[in-house]
């Protein structure tokens, strides 16, 4: 392979790498972000606003049950969403600067 | 009380017959990959081999332990909507192990997730501190794991406690010991796959008497017992004790050496990404199968009667499988539990003996200069020798309530391995020193904590009130690693592991010159 350490520099400095980095980090915090703001939004629920959770949407049936179930689902879209991405448009620019590297 | 009417703690033929043909099946895949395991990279990581679909199936199975299966199950019979709120905790970890952890956790280790942490900065001191976090997560593990086990056989089979414990720790080690990580995974695959099925099975045995509906289901457990089964009720008597808790179930799930450890058996980042993806979906759906299964035996087998036979509920899983099923389903989910402790305990070994060669003998005693040869026969050395203190543990600790060790390997996990992985990936100024600082105080204050708070204080100590008031001590453990590491970094530029950070991102980012 030849990577010598001018060239890498030179990819590590360049618009579309740092694109690359800037991008996957916004991605992945904002996905993070929102999986704690639900959970922890859900267990101070529990802790502060028992009653909320007890609301009847049918009979003896509460809102709590769609809503705790909703959120396994809810974690597993997330993760559907980021694979998404990364599959389609992080993987696509990770081959384009690998190609450019391992090319020269 | 209704009529007591079970088989349970007799010799039940069908679990018999069911765990010999698991133990036998996986006895002749271990044969098969035996083979196939002579190098470093085959012991540690079968070769790299593994597809993500493979690898999800195989992280759920090595997550989904006896403990989730069977104790939420219970829980939920005898607690109802509280027991989802802990399932939630054990769920939502993973779509973090998939944002923040599993590609770069990739592309820049080898075979253990201390790779990473010392990938840039000392060898020597960032392996020993990360391989300290790493034992005691997994020893504490592995003891719940084990008297689990034991117990578990005593009341199933009616095998004495000592037999069960044997059993287990021997088989687990000949599928590490000959097969290794490719053995190890296949029977995390078939266990997940039986655990599952089974699961399915139960619930769609249990739903046939509701019109195939949960929601006559629910409606009949609130009518037989009362409306609260189907709201929170006391899971949470302190709010900070609920977001300890929640802290260490989720970032505790990211800092799981066992766990780690998978993904350096897929072949690069992409796969390592899709395995998240499985794994997440096939555990969630598990512990919406659990939901269910406990509102079963809720209504179909009695509050009073699941108590009657374990006072947490963890057979409740088993008196509904005979009683929708009868004596062979019974035997069935049985023999399946069994197999679960077999294999996560099996992932546990795994990881401990990797531990103890790659980081330990390897980098800090051989100080990376170490022949294939020799490595993977001080592997197998340390295989046994995590396999014998699994079965002694199991023996010492019979009888002794270990219900809080769990939540303990999760509390260091969070606060000594979880830290330092995330600051050593994503923080450029982080030093050796803050990174041995780090994991000290984490583990350290994990360990404090948790002998001074209820759960040991009062309840094993006896004593009137605890010292430290949460029962989980991941908020404050946790924060005060990551302070600590970041203030220590501060004061110890080192220049070396900057320098570094910035070549690694190649690695990271791009997978170029990962293994």
């Amino acid at each position: 392979m030849g990577i010598n350490s001018k060239r890498v520099a030179e990819i590590l400095e360049s618009e579309k790498f740092k694109n690359l980095v800037r991008k996957r980090f916004l991605v992945s915090t904002t996905l993070s972000l929102l999986m704690l703001l639900v959970y922890f939004g859900f267990i101070l629920c529990v802790a502060f606003y028992k009653e909320l959770l007890a609301y009847k949407i049918g009979e003896h049936i509460t809102i709590g049950l769609p809503i705790g179930i909703g959120i396994i689902i809810f974690a597993w879209i997330l993760t559907g969403i980021y694979t998404r991405w990364a599959n389609r448009s992080y993987d696509k620019a990770v081959r384009d600067l690998r190609n450019n590297i391992l090319s020269e | 009380m209704e009529s007591i009417q079970s088989t349970l703690g007799q010799v039940n033929v069908a679990s018999i017959i069911i765990f010999f043909a698991f133990v036998a099946v996986t006895l002749i895949i271990t044969y098969w990959a035996a083979k196939r395991t002579k190098t470093t990279s085959e012991f540690y990581a079968a070769d790299r081999s593994i597809s993500g679909l493979q690898n999800g199936l195989a992280l759920a199975g090595d997550y989904m332990s006896a403990a989730s299966f069977l104790g939420i199950a219970g829980m939920v019979a005898l607690k109802g909507y509280d027991g989802l709120i802990y399932s939630i905790g054990f769920l939502v970890g993973w779509p973090l192990v998939m944002f923040l952890i599993a590609e770069p956790l990739r592309n820049l280790g080898k075979f253990t997730f201390a790779d990473v942490v010392a990938f840039r900065l000392q060898q020597r001191p960032v392996r020993i501190a990360s391989a300290t976090g790493s034992l005691m997560t997994i020893v504490f593990y592995l003891i719940a794991q084990m008297v689990g086990a034991g117990s578990l056989v005593n009341i199933l089979f009616g095998f004495p406690y000592e037999t069960a414990v044997i059993i287990v720790g021997l088989v687990m080690i000949a599928y590490v010991l000959f097969g290794g990580m490719l053995a190890t995974t296949w029977v995390q695959i078939i266990k997940a796959m039986l655990l599952l099925s089974g699961a399915t099975f139960l619930v769609i045995m249990t739903l046939a008497k509701f019109g195939m509906n949960p929601v006559t289901l629910f409606q009949a457990a609130a009518e037989k017992y009362s409306d609260a089964m189907l709201s929170p009720g006391g899971f949470v008597k302190n709010p900070w004790d609920a977001v300890s808790l929640g802290l260490a179930l989720i970032l505790g799930t990211a800092g799981l050496p066992h766990i780690l450890m998978r993904f350096f058996t897929v072949p690069d980042a992409k796969q390592a990404r899709k395995s998240v993806f499985v794994a997440t979906g096939l555990i969630g759906y598990f512990y919406i199968l659990t939901f269910i299964i406990g509102f079963g035996a809720m209504v179909l087998v009695g509050q009073d009667v699941v108590s009657y036979f374990d006072k947490g509920g963890n057979m409740a899983a088993l008196l509904l499988a005979e009683s929708v099923g009868g004596q062979f389903f019974l035997g069935f989910i049985a023999a399946v539990a069994f197999a679960t402790i077999l294999a996560v305990v099996a992932g546990l070994t795994l990881s401990g003996a990797s531990t103890l060669s790659h980081d330990l003998y390897v980098n800090v005693i051989k100080k990376g200069k170490s022949d294939e040869v020799g490595e993977v026969r001080v592997a197998k050395m340390a295989t046994l020798i995590i396999g014998a203190l699994a079965i002694i543990l199991g023996l010492t600790f019979k009888g002794q309530n270990v219900a809080f060790m769990v939540g303990l390997a999760f509390a260091i996990a969070a606060s000594a391995n979880f830290p330092s992985l995330v600051l050593s990936i994503m923080w450029k100024p982080f030093t050796t020193k803050g990174a041995v600082a780090s994991i000290i105080t984490g583990a350290g204050l994990a360990v404090t904590l948790i002998i001074l708070s209820p759960t040991i204080w009062v309840d094993i100590f006896g004593n009137a009130e605890a010292v430290f008031p949460l029962k989980n001590p991941a908020l404050f453990s946790m924060t005060a690693a990551f302070l600590v590491g970041i203030v220590v970094s501060k004061m110890t530029k080192e220049k070396e592991a900057e320098a570094k950070f910035e070549d690694e991102k190649l690695r990271t980012y791009l997978g170029i010159g990962s293994e």
